[in-house]
Formats: C-alpha cells, sequence, structure tokens
C-alpha cells in the first residue's frame, strides 16, 4: 500500500512540474513581448500547481523550488515595468486580482519585494502587510512554504542598522517585529501539523516535521544575523518573545527543536546574560521533551567559550553561571522523577565538564557536582544500566584529564563515594583508567595516606570485590589488569625512608587481601620497593640515639621474610626462592649474619621440598651457588653447612651433564677472589675431580645405553677451570693435571666410539689457541703456561 | 652498515615501570636491522614492543622471564661476526670475565653478550669481545648499586664493529663508543 503511495506522489509530483513548467513557457513568452497582463495570467496558472495538497513536505519542497527559480524572472520583470513607467502601487493591486488566495499571495510577496526597494514606502509598512496577508493561508505545508518565501525575498530588505532601508520610521525594531512575527505564525503552522490526520499516523507526521523545521529555525537564525539586535534588544524583546511561544505552543517537537536552536544560533555572551531567563523556561516545557539534551548542549557550549580564552572566565564569576546551572539541573531533576538514571548522570557530567573548564581552581564546585550525584545515585543500589556506568567512567575521567593527576582527584571527597556505584566489571575499568593517567603522567604518589586513598579506589583490580566469580575473568586480561598494578607500585615512592616504610606497609596490608592469584604478581614489585629502601638506609649511619619506631634494615628484612612467606599460598616456590636470594644478598650486604642465613635456610627448604621440576632445579642451584659465592658475612661455620648443602644439591640432579657442570659451578665456593681467607686449593681441585668423575659415568652411560661414547664438551669445559684456577694460583692444580687431561680429550676424540662434535671440538680448539695466547703473553702468565704442551 | 641493538635486564613490571621516555623517543621502527636480548624482560608486552622495533628478535632465558621456553643460550651470524647471547645467571661467578671468556670459546663465537649484573661493560681479549649492555630501565641489581639505564647499538661493517653504549646519566643520553676489528677469519680445525 506504502510503495503504492509513493508510487503516486511521483506521478503527482511529476505532474505538477509538468504543468508548472507548461505555465512557465507561455509566463516567459508574455514576459517577452513585455504583456504584463498574459504575464499575471499564465504566473497565477503556474503557482496554483502549489495549492495541492497531495505532496509529502519533500516532494512539495521540489515544487517549490522550480516556482521560486520562476519568481526571480518574473521579479526582474516588475521591476522593469516600473522603469517603464508602471507604478508599483497600482502592480500592487493588480496582483491582487488573481483568482486563488495562494498564487495571489506569492506574487504579492514578489511584488512587495519590488516595491520595497522602490523606496516608494517605509520597508516597514510593506513588510507588516506582506505579513499580516500571509495569514489567508491556513494549511500548514502551503502556509510554511509561503512565509519561507516571504522570508527568503526580505532577507536582505530588513530596516537594519546600516541598511539602506533604515529611516526615521523605519528602524531595527520593525525589522525584529516582522521577524518574529513570521516566525511565531509559523510556528503556529508547524504545530498544527501534528493535530492533522489519523492518530495511528503520528510517526508519519512527525517524520514530516521533522524536515520542515529548518524553515521555522531559519527565522531565528535570520534574528541573530540582524547588526540592530544587540544584548540590550535580545534581552529586552528577542528572547522573551521567542521563549513565549516556544512555551505556549505546548508541542514537544517544536519545544525541544527551538531550545536547542535558540542555544546554538545566539552569541554564547548572549547567553551568559541571559542565563536565568533561558533556564527557566526549561521547567515550564512539556515533561517529554529531552531537557537533558538541551542542557547538556548548552553546557558544553558555553565549555568551549570558557576553554576558547581566559578574558571571558570572569564573566562566568559575573553572572555566577555555576550557581544557576546547578540550581536548574537540580530543578529539573525534581520535576522530572521518573527520569531514567542515565539523563541525571549526563547532566551532571555535563555539568562537571563544564565546571573543570571555568572553574579549575575550584576543587569544592566539582565535588559539590559530585555530591548532587553521589545523592540521586545513593538508595538505587549497584547500577546495571550499561550507558549509564559508562557515563559514570566519564563523569570520573573527566578530573583525571583535566588535572592530569590523580592526587587532585583524590581530593574531592565525594570520588571515591561515586565508585561505590560501580559494579565489579566498571570499577575495574575506571581503576584502569586511574592507573593509566597515573603512568601517563608519571605521578609519584606519595604518601601513605594517599596510597590508603589509591588503593581503596582501584580495590576492585586489587582484590575480589564481592559478587565476582573467578571464572568470568579472561586470563590475559588479569594478567594484564595485574601487570599494570604492578607497575603501578613502581610510583609509590618517598625520598623519606620513614615515610617509604609507611608506604610499603599500607600497599603490603592491600595486596596480601588479593588472593593467591595475585600475589605473584604483586609481592614482586613489592620486594624490589623495600629492598631499594634497604640499600638506602644502608648508606646511612646506625643512629644510636634514634628513636624506637625508626627503619630499619632489620624491621624490614623481617617484613620481607612475612611477605614472601605468603607466596607459598600460590603456591610459586621457584620465584620465592629467587626472591629470598635476593634478601639474603642484600643482608649479606648489610653485615647481618643471621637474617642472610635465615634466608638461605627458606630458600634451601624450598629447593628441597618444593622445586622438583629438572629444569627449574637447574636454575634455582645456580642461582643458589652464585648468590652463595658472593656472600661475605657468613663465619666459617655457615659457610660450610650451606656449601655442602650446595654441593649436595648439584650431585643431585637428574641429568648428567647437569650435575657435572653444578659440580664444577660450586669449585668456585671455595675459592673467592676478594677474600683471602676463601681460598681453599683443595676443595677446589676435589669439586673438579668430582665434575671429572661424573663427566666419565656419563660418557661410560651413554656407551652403554646408545653404542657410542657422546661429546667431549664437558672433559673441555672441565679443562677451561682447571686452567682458570691455574692461572688464579692455586697450588693443587698442577701442569701435570691439565697436561693428562689434554691427553684423555684428546684421545677421547680420536676414538672410533666416539660421536663427532664440531662443536665440541672448535671449543677444543679455541682452548688450545688461548693456552697458546697465554704462552705469548710472556711474564709471569707466560711462564706458568710455558710447559704446557699442546 | 647493520644495526644491532643489544639490550636486557628490563624487568618490568616487577622492578621498573617502563623503559626511560629518552631512550623510547630514540627507538624507532625500521631503523634496527637485529635485536639481541640478554632476557628478564618480563613480560610478553615487552616481547611484542621490542617486536614492534624490529622483527629479527633474539632472546635468551632470564630466570625472572614469564615466557619459560626461550633458549638458555643463542648463537647467531650476522655479516662477519658470529655473535653469542646467554642471560648470564648461568655463568658463576656473576660478571668474572674468565668465566665469561670460557663460555665464549665454548660458544665460538666473536662477539658475546651477556646480562645479569645490569652493569655495562665492553671487554676486548685474544677470543674476541665481551659486551654486557646492562639494564634498560635501570633496575635493581643485587650485584650492582646505582645502576644507570643503558644499552648497546652494533654498526658491523665488514670486519669491523662499533659499540655505542646509550647511558642515562642524570636526566642526560650520554654516548660512547668503541671499535673492534676482527682479524681476518681463521679456519677452525678439528683435530
Amino acid at each position: 500500500m506504502i510503495a503504492d503511495g509513493v508510487e503516486d506522489e511521483e506521478k503527482w509530483l511529476a505532474a505538477g512540474i509538468a504543468g508548472l513548467q507548461q505555465n512557465a513557457f507561455y509566463m516567459h513568452r508574455a514576459l517577452d513581448s513585455n504583456n504584463l497582463r498574459d504575464a499575471l495570467k499564465y504566473s497565477a496558472q503556474m503557482l496554483s500547481e502549489l495549492r495541492t495538497s497531495r505532496l509529502s513536505p519533500h516532494k512539495y519542497y521540489e515544487l517549490y523550488m522550480r516556482a521560486f527559480d520562476e519568481l526571480r524572472k518574473l521579479e526582474m520583470f516588475f521591476k522593469e515595468e516600473t522603469r517603464r513607467g508602471c507604478s508599483i502601487i497600482d502592480l500592487y493591486e493588480l496582483v491582487q486580482h488573481a483568482g486563488n488566495i495562494l498564487p495571489r499571495l506569492y506574487l504579492l510577496c514578489t511584488v512587495g519585494s519590488v516595491y520595497i526597494k522602490s523606496k516608494e514606502a517605509p520597508a516597514k509598512d510593506v513588510l507588516k502587510d506582506l505579513v499580516e496577508m500571509c495569514r489567508g493561508i491556513q494549511n500548514p505545508v502551503r502556509g510554511l512554504f509561503l512565509r519561507s518565501y516571504l522570508a527568503q525575498v526580505s532577507r536582505d530588505k530588513l530596516p537594519d542598522i546600516g541598511s539602506e532601508y533604515e529611516g526615521d520610521a523605519d528602524t531595527v525594531v520593525d525589522a525584529v517585529e516582522f521577524v518574529l512575527q513570521n516566525f511565531t505564525e509559523m510556528n503556529k503552522l508547524w504545530v498544527r501539523m501534528q493535530q492533522q490526520g489519523p492518530a495511528r499516523e503520528k510517526e508519519k507526521r512527525e517524520k514530516e516535521r521533522s524536515e520542515l523545521r529548518d524553515l521555522v529555525g531559519k527565522n531565528l537564525h535570520v534574528l541573530s544575523q540582524i547588526e540592530g539586535v544587540d544584548l540590550d534588544m535580545y534581552k529586552d524583546t528577542v528572547l522573551p518573545r521567542i521563549l513565549e511561544q516556544v512555551v505556549n505552543c505546548k508541542d514537544e517537537l517544536a519545544q525541544y527543536y527551538l531550545m536547542d536552536c535558540i542555544i546554538q544560533v545566539f552569541p554564547d555572551e548572549y547567553h551568559l546574560q541571559t542565563l536565568d531567563v533561558l533556564l527557566g523556561a526549561f521547567p515550564q516545557l512539556q515533561p517529554t521533551v529531552d531537557i537533558k539534551t538541551v542542557l547538556s548542549r548548552l553546557m558544553e557550549r558555553l565549555s568551549n567559550y570558557a576553554a576558547s580564552s581566559a578574558d571571558v572566565l570572569p564573566e562566568f564569576l559575573q553572572v555566577e553561571a555555576f550557581l544557576k546551572l546547578n540550581n536548574a539541573i537540580g530543578k529539573v531533576i525534581e520535576a522530572q522523577p521518573d527520569m531514567p538514571i542515565l539523563g541525571v548522570i549526563t547532566l551532571y557530567s555535563s555539568l562537571l565538564t563544564f565546571t573543570l573548564h571555568v572553574h579549575p581552581d575550584r576543587l569544592d564546585y566539582a565535588d559539590q557536582v559530585l555530591g548532587a550525584c553521589v545523592r540521586k545515585l545513593s538508595g538505587k543500589g549497584k547500577l546495571e544500566d550499561n550507558k549509564a556506568t559508562k557515563q559514570i567512567v566519564a563523569l570520573l575521567s573527566a578530573p583525571l584529564e583535566k588535572y592530569n593527576d590523580i592526587v587532585t582527584a583524590l581530593k574531592l571527597s565525594n570520588y571515591p563515594r561515586v565508585m561505590e556505584y560501580l559494579d565489579s566489571e566498571t570499577n575495574k575499568v575506571m581503576a584502569t583508567v586511574i592507573i593509566q593517567s597515573i603512568m601517563k603522567n608519571k605521578t609519584h604518589i606519595s604518601t601513605a595516606d594517599r596510597v590508603e586513598a589509591l588503593f581503596e579506589l582501584i580495590k576492585g583490580l586489587i582484590k575480589d570485590l564481592d559478587g565476582t566469580l573467578d571464572d568470568e575473568v579472561d586470563e590475559d586480561d588479569f594478567k594484564e589488569e595485574q601487570n599494570s598494578v604492578s607497575r603501578l607500585i613502581q610510583m609509590l615512592y618517598n625520598d623519606d625512608p620513614e615515610e617509604m616504610f609507611k608506604i610499603i606497609c599500607t600497599v603490603r596490608k592491600h595486596i596480601l587481601a588479593g588472593g593467591p592469584k595475585r600475589l605473584s604478581f604483586t609481592v614482586p614489585p613489592l620486594v624490589f620497593s623495600s629492598l631499594k629502601l634497604v640499600r638506602q638506609l644502608q648508606g646511612r649511619e646506625e643512629n644510636p640515639f634514634g628513636e624506637e619506631e625508626s627503619t630499619t634494615p632489620k624491621k624490614i628484612f623481617q617484613l620481607l621474610n612475612q611477605t614472601v612467606e605468603t607466596l607459598s599460598n600460590v603456591p610459586a616456590p621457584e620465584l620465592a626462592l629467587q626472591l629470598y636470594l635476593q634478601c639474603a644478598e642484600a643482608a649479606n650486604d648489610c653485615d647481618l649474619e643471621p637474617v642472610a642465613y635465615e634466608f638461605f635456610t627458606q630458600a634451601y627448604i624450598l629447593y628441597e621440598e618444593e622445586i622438583s621440576d629438572s629444569r627449574a632445579q637447574v636454575t634455582a642451584i645456580h642461582l643458589i651457588i652464585g648468590t652463595l659465592q658472593r656472600m661475605h658475612v657468613f663465619g666459617v661455620e655457615n659457610r660450610d653447612t650451606l656449601t655442602h648443602k650446595a654441593t649436595g644439591y648439584s650431585a643431585k640432579l637428574l641429568k648428567k651433564p647437569d650435575q657435572c657442570r653444578a659440580v664444577y659451578a660450586c669449585s668456585h665456593l671455595f675459592w673467592v677472589d676478594d677474600q683471602d681467607n676463601v681460598k681453599d686449593g683443595e676443595r677446589v681441585l676435589l669439586c673438579l675431580k668430582r665434575a671429572l668423575r661424573i663427566a666419565n659415568a656419563a660418557q661410560q652411560m651413554s656407551n652403554a645405553a646408545r653404542g657410542s661414547t657422546g661429546s667431549v664438551t664437558l672433559f673441555v669445559e672441565i679443562l677451561n677451570k682447571y686452567l682458570y684456577f691455574f692461572e688464579k694460583g692455586n697450588p693443587q692444580i698442577t701442569v701435570a693435571a691439565i697436561q693428562s687431561l689434554l691427553e684423555l680429550i684428546t684421545t677421547e676424540m680420536q676414538s672410533d666410539s666416539s660421536t663427532p662434535d664440531p662443536a665440541a671440538d672448535a671449543f677444543f680448539a679455541s682452548t688450545l689457541r688461548y693456552i697458546e695466547f697465554q704462552k705469548q703473553k710472556g711474564g709471569a702468565v707466560g711462564e706458568k703456561y710455558e710447559p704446557i704442551k699442546v | 652498515m647493520v644495526l644491532v641493538l643489544a639490550l636486557g635486564d628490563l624487568h618490568i613490571p616487577h622492578r621498573a615501570a617502563d623503559l626511560p621516555p629518552k631512550f623510547k623517543s630514540m627507538l624507532v621502527p625500521g631503523k634496527i636491522q637485529h635485536i639481541i636480548c640478554t632476557g628478564n624482560l618480563c613480560i610478553k608486552e615487552v616481547q611484542d614492543y621490542l617486536k614492534s622495533l624490529c622483527p629479527d628478535l633474539h632472546i635468551t632465558r632470564g630466570e625472572y622471564d614469564e615466557e619459560t621456553r626461550c633458549p638458555e643460550t643463542k648463537t647467531l651470524t650476522i655479516g662477519q661476526f658470529k655473535l653469542g647471547l646467554c642471560h648470564g645467571h648461568q655463568v658463576i661467578p656473576w660478571g668474572d670475565l674468565d668465566s665469561l671468556a670460557m663460555l665464549q670459546r665454548q660458544l665460538d663465537v666473536d662477539i658475546l653478550v651477556t646480562g645479569h649484573t645490569h652493569q655495562f661493560t665492553a671487554y676486548k681479549h685474544e677470543g674476541g669481545v665481551v659486551i654486557n649492555p646492562g639494564s634498560a630501565t635501570g633496575a635493581y641489581s643485587s650485584i650492582t648499586y646505582d645502576v644507570n639505564p643503558s644499552f648497546v647499538l652494533m654498526d658491523i661493517d665488514g670486519l669491523r664493529v662499533v659499540v655505542y653504549v646509550y647511558e642515562l646519566i642524570d636526566g642526560e643520553v650520554k654516548v660512547d663508543k668503541i671499535d673492534f676489528k676482527k682479524t681476518t677469519a681463521t679456519t677452525h680445525s678439528a683435530h
């Protein structure tokens, strides 16, 4: 059915255009032969096409535009006629003889245009006459287009200030009056469209009305362009009249469009100065009008105006803009108790942006806005509306972006209260926004209080809030979140050790509530922050008169012990072992032997009881040996115990090559360059010999299991270690020992049962080159190496 | 002219939040042909970032790395040079030149790049060059005090390599360079 309707409309439009063009043709002929009578006759017939009721506004417009073009030619003709002596007043009379009212009025407006130009009568008189005559058309579509035509032809003939049409009798007041009247009548027609037709076609009508709205709005645009309309005239005449029409028409569509139009076309300074009046209109509008959007756009405009230049800011203060807007919003919300929460948040969001732009230093204003939000949200429990939560995130992000500084945002007492109303998902989103802001601006949070406040805000990331289910969280997302918390911990810092210790304790308190899943992300950064503090304190002398409560490395180590312990809940033994060893080294540097020993004990226990994966064991052993080798704080007994254990572990690794390497690494435990009391040549040799035995065993095993003896790499490695200690001056390492090892390797490599291994060959070759090179060096080194034959 | 970026021990996020901004602005994609990384990044994000600078990325495993499948050592040939890569916690005593030289002989490489100590060093000895690019973020180390963020850029051209070290000292990037020439390649014969 509808398709038929559209098709019919096309037909009618085509017919209309055809009729119009035909009459236009004859009209042109009449114009060419200066035949006024015929010109009028055919133009009237042409304009009759515009009397149709069959076209939708969209199609009517097409017809109208063609008529408009033709009328321009007619107007030129009229002008010529007056020059030829025809009286414009007579012409004005003549056209009124046209049979039908619509063509009559179009012609009248056209002549009127020439009349005004001729200046034979004051512009205001002609305009007044025309605007009143147009009342003859009460059909909405036809009336709107007719008045639109009037507006178009009169546009450049208004008696504005500085225009040629200004005179004693004609002033800008008359111009304004004319436009206002035209506007008022057009709005009435436009509103009337709503009542026409059956109820079921309401949607169609609204669509059609939408298409016509710019015709009505144009008048406001014209008003804004009139030079003579200054602030006073706007305040006294223009705005009140427009608002009167807007309020009285009681039409939702018109009210929404026109309020928005006013805000968009008139300058922002005017809005500031008429804020009372403008805002006063809002409560009087129909309850179904989307006021929040209009208000938001108003605040947006004013925000941008404030941002455009610092000079305008005093004006805002002078008119008490914030106060008025705040009150207006409050009134609107009160008047519409059923306004969905999204609307409320949007309003406050716009107000907050406004406040941040106009009064950036008034944190109390910003806090007020947030407070109003909180009041409105209270009693509603956690929000479930997606859009509303998005708006809240926007609301809370605004101060962060403006101040570039979480510390300032933390001063807003209502900030955390608003966050209370977010569901846990959104809480996490917001927490991430906060962390990103800190990372981007490289803000350092430097007091324990602020850290406390911050962690309260981001608690969604720190721990499981009520109601979250574990399986809901995507693993990668979780990792990303926790890594960002990890990075955040790096930003919590204060030079003063006392304060820093407080910060560490605060962070610790929060992360320990995070549950096993989070600990492996959050404990390491805390540990390293603590170790950095220890190092800072190391440099200072212990103050014998210092207070009991002051921070000492010992205290920190106690805390560290308890903290690393918690990793057993995860469980994360490898990580814990690494951290214990780090702590041991730090304790070593502080000369705290018992503390260091305790850390080593913990590490060893973990190794024995919790670390069973072969690869993990190898890494752990390397770290244990490497760390122990650097310890200087241990007395003989302690050192012996730990070393004995370490070598024991090394010999018990699963794979023979790993065993071998770990054991010869242990040789370094008995020989430390800068510690003269740790240079036990015998024990070194014992280790190396043990490593050799293991390497041999590996060869035999390989022979038995695979039929070939495998690579000689291990032997070459051990050889290199022999050379190392030989050079260091270990008397137990003799030339003979080295020589026999060289022969062993050579024999093995040449043996039939060995697997060729180019890497091992190259290794041996470069070792030999090294020996040669040392010989060439001359001096003490050269002498030492001289006896070795390759 | 082949540019090779050598860096490591970033320890993100455990000990550092990010690379220093002055370093980040210097490291632009498309300028570097190879990246070798000693390890301890520690998370995938850092790996992705490095990959975005240059797709030819080589990493060895550090003890804190999240990605446990990286190898303990790696060798690669760039131009006339053979490079070896290892994190270094496996070579005891840590930072000891002679022990590192042994690893160099074992891998049979001209340039050995290791880390772990967070201390920039570049040693030349008869067997070749041992380089430690330090920690690119200046991360805490139990071995080294007052770590300055540093990384190394090697310019390999024929038989010559110029090693540029970039260090962030008191907020300013200082550059130093060291020249190494390789003697004509010797053939390695097996016994």
